[in-house]
């Protein structure tokens, strides 16, 4: 039976695998990305999709930034590649990513909330997919994209989890994300690494349900 | 944002948009059947919200009964952005590497595929004039929309994008004043007729024609990122039977042939471009 909301007691989260999670930020995303990513365990195998708004011209920098923090895989997708365990995929800048069920598709479509990529699309879509095996985490950001995603994952029964704002750079975005979803968790940034590295993973043999 | 309201079953969402995509294949002839989920959902909600609909079902009750309504639900899903030299440095890669290869053909067909509203078949037509080749090529822009190939004849852009599009030219690696190009008339930017004097627009459906004619290179950039993974492969055999031995196949910078099934038919030209070479 799917859950309604996006609160999740930690019984709760641990019946359920989690497939995907989309993490999205902007104003100040870049540090906050280094301390979850660099933090989050070598054997972390829940593939995780990360939305930073950027310019449209930036190229692989950010990749290759976060590749210096962490063992995991980092790369950025391309079109119709295959969402795996293990690997930290990052939106390529002047794209929207949406999730499809096993793979990624991108999109030139017009930017949404002068935003390209959306947190919004990239969750919508991961809520669509995925439903209650999806997790939407959003960080840092001077604007009020991801709310109306995250609100998606939460409808969808996935689980929403909002950085404090009292951490973050700029409240902005989680502010308007907790006001989405009242329910969702939420963690001090220094803490979500933990959170995250604790949730139970589709991609673990020993935890796969049934 | 356009989406279902909250609690709205992705279940039977699949379903409303399954039905209606045949509906419109059946009735209409376009086949939007094999085009990525996740992207034309957004697009078919866009429609219902812009129609005062309140859901998928309606939607497909008022595009069956009106055709007006179809019209404009083929421009939501077929109308995609574009710019002029959009990813400049595809152009400079363009440049380097190709054009020294059309230099050695006496006449040098290029399709592009998925044309739009026309920007970057204007964008090729300047770059192939400033490299001397224009006048013996010939440009083949296709679309399966009516309506953006008529906006693409005209050539009139809007002013207010000429300076990103300047900016782009130059680090494009445009050896020229930009301006040139162009006539400033009330809102909008003429381009010079001159430069789509050897450019055919047709109609052209990606999905259900065929191959017309031999091309030295083809031209599809960020079109296929909307078509799901079967869809693509069939299109990438299209275009392999379209290219002439040593033929060029151009893509969107995040597109690849990794994930399909023609990889081995062709070698990448460039490192970070995404620029092949038909091989096999």
């Amino acid at each position: 039976m799917k859950r309604s909301t996006g609160r999740s007691d930690d019984a709760a989260a641990a019946r359920v695998a989690y497939e995907i999670i989309v993490v999205g930020t902007s104003w100040g995303g870049l540090a906050a990305l280094r301390a979850i990513v660099g933090a989050l365990p070598p054997e972390f195998d829940i593939p995780m999709v990360v939305v930073q708004h950027r310019h449209r011209d930036s190229d692989a920098l950010l990749a290759r930034f976060l590749q210096d923090h962490t063992r995991l895989r980092v790369c950025e997708v391309e079109d119709k590649q295959t969402v795996e365990p293990g690997r930290v995929f990052i939106a390529p800048a002047n794209y929207h990513l949406l999730v499809e069920r096993g793979y990624f598709s991108l999109s030139t479509e017009a930017p949404v909330r002068y935003s390209r990529p959306s947190i919004d699309v990239a969750m919508t879509s991961a809520a669509v997919a995925y439903g209650f095996h999806a997790v939407g985490v959003v960080l840092t950001g001077a604007n009020e994209d991801g709310a109306a995603g995250l609100r998606h994952i939460a409808a969808n029964g996935g689980l929403a989890v909002v950085q404090e704002p009292e951490s973050a750079e700029v409240d902005t975005m989680p502010r308007a994300a907790l006001e989405a979803v009242p329910t969702a968790r939420v963690f001090a940034l220094e803490r979500l690494a933990d959170f995250l590295g604790s949730l139970p993973s589709a991609h673990a043999p020993a935890r796969r349900p049934g | 944002m356009p989406g279902p309201p909250t609690g709205y079953s992705p279940d039977l969402e699949r379903v409303e948009i399954e039905l209606l995509l045949e509906g419109v294949y059946r009735q209409y002839g376009f086949d939007f059947r094999s085009y990525a989920y996740a992207s034309i959902r957004r697009r078919l909600w866009k429609r219902v919200e812009a129609e005062g609909l309140r859901n998928l079902s309606e939607l497909q009750a008022r595009v069956l009964h009106d055709t007006d309504t179809m019209e404009r639900l083929l421009l939501d899903l077929s109308v995609n952005v574009t710019a002029m030299f959009r990813d400049p440095l595809f152009y400079v890669s363009f440049r380097e590497k190709v054009i020294p290869l059309l230099r050695t053909y006496p006449f040098i067909r290029v399709w592009h595929a998925g044309c739009s509203t026309g920007e970057e078949v204007y964008s090729m037509a300047i770059l192939l004039e400033e490299s001397g080749l224009y006048d013996r090529a010939r440009i083949y822009a296709t679309d399966i929309n009516d309506v953006v190939l008529q906006q693409a004849r005209r050539g009139i852009f809007p002013l207010e994008r000429m300076q990103e599009y300047t900016e782009n030219y130059i680090k494009a690696g445009g050896s020229r004043s930009f301006s040139e190009c162009y006539t400033a008339k009330y809102d909008g930017a003429l381009f010079d007729q001159r430069l789509v004097r050897n450019v055919v627009f047709a109609q052209h459906n990606l999905v259900t024609d065929r191959s017309f004619s031999e091309f030295n290179v083809i031209f599809c950039r960020n079109v296929l990122i909307y078509f799901d993974k079967n869809l693509q492969n069939q299109v990438h055999s299209l275009f392999y039977d379209s290219l002439v031995r040593f033929g060029i196949l151009c893509l969107g910078s995040k597109e690849s042939l990794k994930f399909s099934k023609y990889d081995a038919c062709y070698e990448r030209l460039d490192t970070s471009e995404k620029i092949y070479r038909k091989v096999r």
